[in-house]
């Protein structure tokens, strides 16, 4: 099996079959490999996740970011659409699921596809990967540090959130292992969110492994920003490889 | 966290973006994680005009510091503007 992956700007299908941007790694060999869908968090399809797309090109997966944001903003620099996006108040839930359904269909539907497809996201995109992961038929989800999976964004003082939503109601149609990576410090999920939504699972029966890291907080694995914590980074990719690898092999 | 938390203020004015000046429409302020600046949350604000593109746009990252002391230095500035003249 060669190393060689292409990394590009590609065109993929997009909710309710819109054309939408994404940017992908794919592997330039014909081994037959799992793939893997990468959801950007809410700033947007920035320089940082393109960089998380190529690690797993270099790992061996085929991989895809969908442009979350497009559909606000076709063809503008990917933070002015994110601002764009923002301004409607956010990407709709349905709207995400549908973006993940193509960018899995864009996966399977290459050459040295072995079918497997898997789902991670981080910040906003661990909900969203736990979202997409109790709607749509995928291998293995990677919840990074996703707010409000569990947990009441209606409490929040002085700021409720009402137009984002746990999901309850959709975690026990959660269809395939789930792995969970937390900061102990983090606010949002707080450890308690963490425990609530291991709890639920239990009693759903679901397949999942959850790890939480002392001394990180929030966006842990994030390399240009001060909530870096290089040791929490370093064993998470660890779990991510290993659990892919068990998950979307074939 | 993503803090999810938008708010918007109808804009008059202008500002001068990637192509130049052009009238301002809208404006949000949001808390969240920054595109550029270094740290892990700070005051965003996007002064905009959605009806010339996402791209009509001037954006500032600023630390919860700054943009509390910005707020001040506004609300001073503008109270000390002689009356019949704001």
């Amino acid at each position: 099996m060669s190393d060689a992956f292409l990394s590009a700007t590609v065109r993929i299908p997009g909710h309710e079959g819109a054309e939408i941007e994404a940017y992908s790694a794919v592997a330039q060999d014909d081994q037959p490999r799992g793939g893997v869908v990468v959801i950007h968090h809410l700033p947007g399809y920035d320089e940082a996740t393109k960089e998380i797309v190529r690690r797993f090109g270099h790992m061996g997966y085929n991989a895809v970011m969908p442009n979350l944001y497009w559909h606000d903003a076709p063809g503008a620099a990917p933070d002015d659409a994110a601002a764009a996006g923002r301004a409607k108040g956010g990407i709709p839930d349905e709207r995400l699921v549908g973006d993940v359904a193509g960018a899995a269909q864009y996966l399977r539907s290459l050459p040295n596809s072995n079918s497997k497809v898997g789902v991670i996201g981080y910040c906003s995109g661990g909900r969203q990967s736990v979202l997409a992961a109790c709607s749509l038929p995928l291998d293995a989800a990677v919840d990074c540090y996703g707010a409000f999976v569990t947990g009441d964004p209606s409490s929040i003082e002085g700021h409720p959130l009402r137009h984002i939503s746990p999901l309850y109601d959709k975690l026990p149609n959660l269809n395939c292992p789930l792995l969970g990576l937390f900061g102990a410090d983090d606010k949002h999920p707080s450890p308690e969110e963490v425990a609530e939504l291991e709890q639920l699972l239990t009693k759903y029966g679901k397949s999942f492994e959850f790890h939480s890291y002392a001394g990180a907080g929030h966006a842990f694995f994030m390399v240009e920003r001060p909530a870096f914590r290089p040791e929490a980074a370093k064993d998470g990719w660890e779990r991510i490889k290993s659990f892919f690898g068990k998950h979307l092999s074939a | 966290m993503c803090t999810y938390i938008t708010a918007k203020v109808e804009t008059e004015g202008s500002g001068k973006g990637a192509e130049g000046w052009f009238p301002l429409t809208e404006t949000t302020v949001y808390f969240d994680h920054p595109v550029h600046a270094s740290a892990d949350h700070t005051l965003n604000i996007d002064f905009r005009n959605p009806e010339r593109g996402a791209g009509a746009r001037v954006a500032v990252e600023l630390t919860a510091e700054t943009a509390r002391a910005l707020a001040q230095a506004i609300l001073e500035t503008l109270d000390a503007v002689p009356e019949g003249v704001a």
